[in-house]
């Protein structure tokens, strides 16, 4: 402790110097975190877990909503297939098919069947019973409100089609904050798809082992169809069709290793000038009787201190970034919502203070390398 | 007999440098007895520095006897030796050598950072030894905010802070007006003669010299005179 308080008069002391210090491994730790925060968002999304048991079922070779047409009626008939629990049939409207990070997505459903599919939605604000009644109603989920500054009462219009937000929901499905739902016969007229056309049919089984039995008995159905299908798990058909997306952040990874290999260089090379700088004040420590383990662990106390302070800078920045932007990437009609999480936070703090530390061993070592006479006489 | 405080005999001090061998000190032997104020003079590249340097265990010598307050420190390793410099020894520079990020009583509080001591007993001794230097006024400044005399006062409660036994100065008065070295120099025989303890100093100025009990001179790394 009494060594921890010397490390930090040294930081406090020289304000000039750590702060510029800090600031580069703020900035290098912020991009650590963003890239985290994009990283594990996409993982939420993709990797499948045990207690997933979604469906989606999509035209076979088709990888835009827009392109993407199967025929209402076919819910009737998966409803019927052994293992099938729900089904809801989703007409997705978007502005934009590629990449983006703009990206509004409008998904028609049926509007009595939306509670019985997804009891998990909860109105955080406005009503439910005038969506269902309001046939231009919308239930606009939190993320999407937040960045458009969207409230009950409100219109707007996107794409074509204008609605009316009656309610602003929110699920633990990112997917659900970022849309907004409305009437499936609305927005199938005013998309001009036609009534009786559809995207998608999400369907639930009854647990995540019949998974593959009922996707393959849906595409076995359809088979010999106009519209033949293809069913997958929903997180390996967001895998699948939002690639664009996915390989932009695949190579985001690059960036964060980037960014953890510019902070270890700058603290090193932070702690190389002051150790350099301070080669008189060592050799009186040592005089004095610090042991040379007692002056490395000074350094690296400081490297410590600078990795974690610099760390919580950058990473509770990021934090507070994406927190209060809400940045949605979107792809093919899916939606990837870049949320922070306290995972992310945890991990990013545990790798500035890691470099933090590792970048102080070499110029603690150097700090005691020279026999002590030499170091007094230089 | 009492045993002299700092006894050396036949000491020897040897180094490289590039091919050559430089033998500073040969067979050099000396007695210190306990509360002596002892001036090493010299000219340059005598010896009396490097001398200090064996006698503060900051050095260690290639030969002979070295033992202080009873202690043979020739035969200790290079860590035990820091842990008896933090008890045993305090050193004074001639550039003072303060850290200028830390105030006075910082500063002082340093040797004390190495003992298991509370905050409460820390400050009764640091208030003590600047009370003894005479800057109990000036604890909470830095170094830049202090006279030379000032600094080297400092130096010296921090050397003397953890009550050792041995004090070694190097050239202590060298950067200093007259006024300000004839006050260092009234200090440091006060600490001798009042607090008991053993002082070596290395000067070139004669006034400097004539403050300490016995003056030794050293030329080409063996003792030529001693005058007391």
């Amino acid at each position: 402790m009494k060594f921890f308080s010397l490390a930090l008069k040294s930081l406090t002391r020289n304000k000039l110097r750590t702060l510029l210090t800090l600031l580069g491994v703020a900035a290098g730790m912020f991009l650590y975190a963003a890239v985290e925060t994009m990283q594990h968002s996409l993982a939420i999304a993709t990797q499948s877990n045990a207690n997933d048991t979604t469906l989606v079922v999509y035209r076979e070779n088709r990888f835009c909503p827009s392109t993407s047409r199967l025929p209402e009626h076919y819910g009737t008939t998966i409803r019927k297939i052994p293992g099938v629990r729900e089904v809801i049939p989703i007409q997705i409207t978007v502005n934009n098919c590629g990449a983006s990070l703009d990206v509004i997505t409008f998904r028609g459903i049926p509007p009595e069947e939306l509670k019985q599919y997804n009891p998990d939605l909860r109105i955080i604000e406005g009503n439910y019973d005038d969506f269902v009644a309001r046939t231009d109603g919308a239930l606009v989920g939190k993320q999407f409100a937040k960045r458009r500054g969207l409230k009950p009462g409100d219109k707007f219009e996107a794409v074509g089609v204008n609605v009316n937000v009656t309610a602003i929901i929110e699920s633990d499905s990112p997917q659900d904050n970022n849309v907004a739902y409305v009437h499936l016969p609305f927005l199938q007229q005013a998309s001009r798809v036609g009534l009786g056309i559809v995207t998608q049919f999400n369907v639930k089984v009854e647990s995540s082992d019949q998974l593959e039995s009922v996707s393959d008995a849906i595409d076995e159905t359809f088979k010999a169809d106009q519209q033949p299908t293809n069913t997958r798990p929903e997180k390996a058909f967001f895998a699948e069709t939002a690639k664009q997306m996915i390989e932009l952040i695949s190579f985001t990874r690059w960036l964060g290793l980037g960014a953890v290999a510019a902070v270890l260089g700058l603290v090193a090379n932070a702690l190389l000038l002051i150790v350099r700088g301070r080669v008189k004040e060592t050799a009186i420590l040592q005089t004095i009787g610090f042991s040379r383990m007692q002056i490395s662990w000074l350094v690296v106390m400081e490297g410590i201190l600078i990795g974690l302070l610099g760390g919580v800078l950058g990473v509770v920045s990021a934090f507070a970034f994406f927190h209060f932007k809400s940045f949605t990437l979107g792809n093919e009609g899916l939606t990837l919502a870049l949320v922070p999480t306290i995972d992310v936070l945890a991990k990013a703090l545990t790798i500035a203070l890691a470099l933090g530390m590792l970048a102080s061993l070499y110029p603690a070592w150097k700090a005691t390398s020279r026999p002590l006479i030499q170091t007094l006489n230089a | 007999m009492i045993s002299p405080f700092i006894n050396i005999a036949n000491l020897t001090k040897t180094y490289k440098k590039g091919k050559t061998s430089i033998t500073p000190l040969e067979n050099l032997s000396l007695e210190v007895p306990k509360g002596e104020f002892l001036a090493l003079m010299g000219p340059s590249g005598s010896g009396k520095t490097t001398l200090l340097n064996l006698i503060a265990g900051i050095d260690s010598p290639s030969d002979g006897v070295l033992e202080i307050d009873g202690n043979d420190i020739r035969g200790l390793t290079r860590a035990r030796l820091t842990k008896w410099r933090s008890s045993h020894v305090g050193y004074i520079f001639q550039l003072y050598h303060l850290i200028p990020i830390l105030t006075a009583y910082e500063n002082v509080e340093l040797p004390l950072l190495l003992d298991n001591m509370s905050k409460r007993e820390r400050k009764n001794r640091i208030d003590a030894a600047l009370d003894l230097v005479g800057l109990s006024d000036r604890a909470h400044h830095r170094p830049t905010e202090l006279s030379g005399g000032q600094e080297q006062r400092v130096a010296i409660a921090r050397a003397i802070v953890h009550d050792p036994g041995l004090l070694v100065a190097d050239e202590p008065t060298g950067d200093l007006d007259r006024e300000s070295a004839d006050s260092i120099l009234n200090l440091l025989d006060s600490l001798a003669n009042d607090h008991g303890k053993t002082i070596v100093m290395v000067t070139h100025d004669p006034k400097a010299a004539s403050a300490a009990h016995r003056t030794l001179h050293l030329e080409k790394g063996v003792l030529i005179k001693s005058e007391s």
